[in-house]
């Protein structure tokens, strides 16, 4: 495609044509509108004019006679840039004014004509066009009297001229002002182009232009360049978390390969290897644990869960998981209640199942009051050792909380804790892959809801707030959580 | 990885499968259907070494045309195969009449690919990596289905009767009092009286969920359940099978 061909082809340039045409039309319409008022004035003029003239002569030829008439008719038409005027006999002959000829038949009706005529006192043979009046006075002698066309004819010339050339600029200026800006326009173009090429060729640093004007293409391209911060944020974040991830897998394995060296180099009893395979199991089941883990988190997380949806009630889900952990807590010295309204859900059991599971295995672990807690009566201690899990619907909310009088976690590091691996570095001497938060957060992200951490005095309240099903909107509960996803 | 570590399962489970032998689940005949040719190989040892019979198919093709030949009692079928995958070749087979349990085994171990995996015909379905324990007890489990009795109204074991209609659980003339879910899991072991059972296949099968928890949440439900039935009985029915999970049984140790 050539240069010129690709600047034809633009939105700019087209555009630019089809407002040419308009703005022609515009223009001839509007010259023509005042070509035509132009004429009919000056015709009205000249009928104006005219008429006049002939009841004054007429008075003159009433009151002095035909002599008086040629009188003022002979003074009259010798005056500069006078009207026309001929007075003939009944039978048609000449007797004074200042007309030499006149196309035949004019003076043979009354009225007005349009004819050509010649002067008298003209040498020339040029025809001129008159807008002429005959009179017929008393007993057959007739006046004519009438206005040389010439001015309307130049003024007629003169708008025709004028119209020429405001087409001609009008198409130069056009055509011209198009290829200015279309220019402009593919310059803009080219150069985002040229950018997301190379962003696409993988240099996400690169950024679009974006010039002083704020015009539609700047904010085009202000969006875009937010776009490509949000997707080097995310680039960027998912190196992180493969390092992060590197790193919180091969601790366990270095660990795991050492112990099985470690067996190998010691000549010991079966029991001895028993023991050693034993661990080796143990860890790995830890290593396959976390890995489940990260796997869901990234599930929930792009929003491939999304397929096994369905409606159910948050209290099922709560009793399902307090009747599972309940025994849990009780061996550990913690009591497990719970307290569930029914409220409808449409999402997936299974994920938000476990997420409230993680909750609640979190609170059995780390929410046990602090051995600091004052000695207080059996009442307080019983008080302090609950877990409460809760379903509530609240506005167009369903809450799944789990609450507990533990340490709970400061307001600081609350926004941290639900970051993945942040928790895993915190936690990395306590038991289990501490992602638990992690992925109760990312389960109510995919939700289009959040994990909401927050004082129970003391101890924590974590809330999965989860949006309600309501009658009829299950795609706008499918698809709004998109852009709450990025945090 | 997991080869070593299942090994370390065989041997701990070994004294259980063989006494299991004797009564209620016999030698089976299993088609292993897995491309990688050392997990397969491992596979086929290990099940010959606890007493069954396995053959191998690699590719999904020849794997479909053993396994067309009916004489199996259960099929360990990898998700993703050469020439044929998993989940086509258990459908191929579903459409053909072929009703031998399928269970798939697969690298993609989230919840929808389960649902997906029953759905295409499977009768079990295990993300790997697994223990060979953990398959084992469900190849057992799902052969027995196959070709087991009828379901029963009352199961017994030993002194213990359990009656599935009335849901009246007895010990020996003792009248039990259990909770519905203790009732439901007990219900679930002595379905499988003289299998193992693995901590998932309860989760699974009594809970209903198919997350896998971080802490030792059933194994404080069993041990519920086993201060109901077997505490101030001279005969323990309940038993851990270490490294793999429960089985109630009559007559070990």
């Amino acid at each position: 495609m050539t240069a010129f061909g690709k600047l034809i082809r633009t939105t700019a340039f087209r555009l630019t044509l089809v407002y040419l045409l308009l703005f022609a039309l515009f223009a001839a319409s509007l010259l023509a509108y005042f070509a035509w008022n132009t004429r009919r004035l000056i015709t009205e003029q000249i009928t104006t004019t005219v008429n006049a003239e002939a009841s004054e002569i007429n008075e003159i030829y009433l009151r002095r006679g035909l002599r008086g008439l040629a009188f003022t008719v002979g003074n009259r038409a010798l005056r500069p840039g006078a009207n026309l005027y001929l007075i003939t006999t009944p039978t048609g002959v000449a007797l004074g004014g200042n007309i030499g000829s006149l196309a035949p038949g004019v003076m043979a009706t009354t009225g007005w004509s349009e004819t050509a005529y010649r002067r008298l006192d003209e040498g020339d043979n040029a025809e001129h066009r008159a807008l002429v009046k005959v009179t017929e006075l008393s007993n057959g002698f007739r006046l004519l009297i009438g206005r040389d066309l010439e001015e309307r004819r130049r003024l007629f010339g003169i708008v025709a001229k004028a119209a020429q050339w405001s087409l001609l600029v009008v198409i130069v200026l056009g055509i011209g002002g198009g290829i200015f800006v279309a220019r402009r326009v593919l310059r803009r173009i080219d150069a985002m182009t040229g950018t997301t090429q190379r962003i696409m060729a993988g240099d996400l640093s690169g950024r679009l232009p974006v010039g002083r004007s704020g015009d539609e293409l700047d904010r085009l391209a202000e969006n875009l360049n937010a776009m490509l911060e949000r997707i080097e944020a995310l680039m960027n974040g998912l190196k992180e978390v493969s390092d992060n991830i590197a790193h919180d897998l091969k601790t366990p394995l270095t660990r795991l390969r050492n112990r099985a060296e470690e067996a190998l180099a010691r000549s010991g009893s079966e029991a001895d290897y028993r023991a050693a395979l034993e661990r080796t199991i143990e860890e790995s089941d830890g290593l396959i644990r976390t890995f489940n883990a990260l796997l869901m988190i990234a599930r929930a997380e792009s929003g491939q869960a999304r397929g096994n949806m369905d409606d159910f009630d948050a209290a099922d889900v709560a009793n399902g998981i307090f009747e599972l952990y309940e025994p849990l807590a009780e061996d550990d010295g913690m009591a497990l209640k719970v307290k569930a309204a029914p409220a409808t859900i449409h999402g997936n059991r299974e994920l938000i199942s476990q997420a409230l599971a993680n909750l609640v295995e979190n609170a059995i672990k780390y929410g046990k009051p602090e051995p600091a807690a004052q000695p207080l009566g059996a009442d307080a201690v019983t008080a302090s050792r609950e877990i409460l899990i809760e379903a509530t619907r609240e506005g167009d909310q369903v809450l799944l909380s789990v609450t507990d009088h533990g340490p709970g976690i400061p307001e600081v590091d609350r926004k941290h804790a639900v970051e993945r691996f942040v928790r895993l570095e915190a936690s990395r001497t306590l038991p289990g892959s501490g992602l638990g938060l992690s992925l109760a957060s990312a389960v109510a992200t995919l939700h289009g809801g959040e994990l909401r951490l927050a004082d129970a005095h003391p101890g924590l309240v974590a809330t999965l707030a989860i949006p309600a099903r309501a009658g009829g909107d299950r795609l706008a509960a499918q698809t709004q959580d998109v852009p709450q996803k990025v945090a | 990885m997991h080869e070593k570590v299942s090994r370390a399962m065989v041997t701990e489970i070994n004294p259980v499968t063989s006494s299991a032998n004797s009564s209620p689940n016999p030698s089976m005949r299993l088609l292993i259907i897995e491309d990688d040719r050392e997990s397969a190989d491992y596979l086929v040892k290990a099940f010959r070494e606890v007493g069954h019979v396995a053959d191998l198919a690699s590719d999904g093709e020849e794997g479909l045309a053993l396994a067309d030949s009916g004489e199996y009692d259960v099929l360990v079928v990898d998700r993703m195969l050469p020439k044929r995958d998993g989940l086509s070749l258990i459908g191929t087979l579903r459409e053909k009449g072929n009703r031998t349990p399928a269970l798939i085994l697969s690298a993609l171990g989230q919840v929808d690919d389960r649902i997906k995996g029953l759905r295409a015909g499977g009768d079990d379905y295990l993300p790997k990596p697994y223990s060979f324990a953990e398959l084992l007890a469900r190849v057992e489990v799902l052969s027995r289905r196959h070709g087991g009795p009828a379901e029963e109204t009352v199961y017994k074991v030993g002194d213990l009767e359990l009656d599935r209609l009335s849901h009246r659980v007895a010990r020996g003339k003792e009248e039990l009092t259990l909770q519905p879910r203790e009732f439901r899991l007990l219900e679930y072991l002595m379905k499988h009286a003289g299998q193992v059972v693995t901590r998932t296949m309860l989760l699974e099968n009594v809970w209903d969920y198919h997350f896998d928890p971080q802490t030792n949440v059933i194994d404080v439900h069993i041990s519920r359940l086993r201060s109901k039935i077997d505490k101030g009985f001279d005969r323990p029915l309940l038993h851990t099978i270490r490294g793999a999970g429960y089985m109630i049984r009559d007559g070990i140790r």
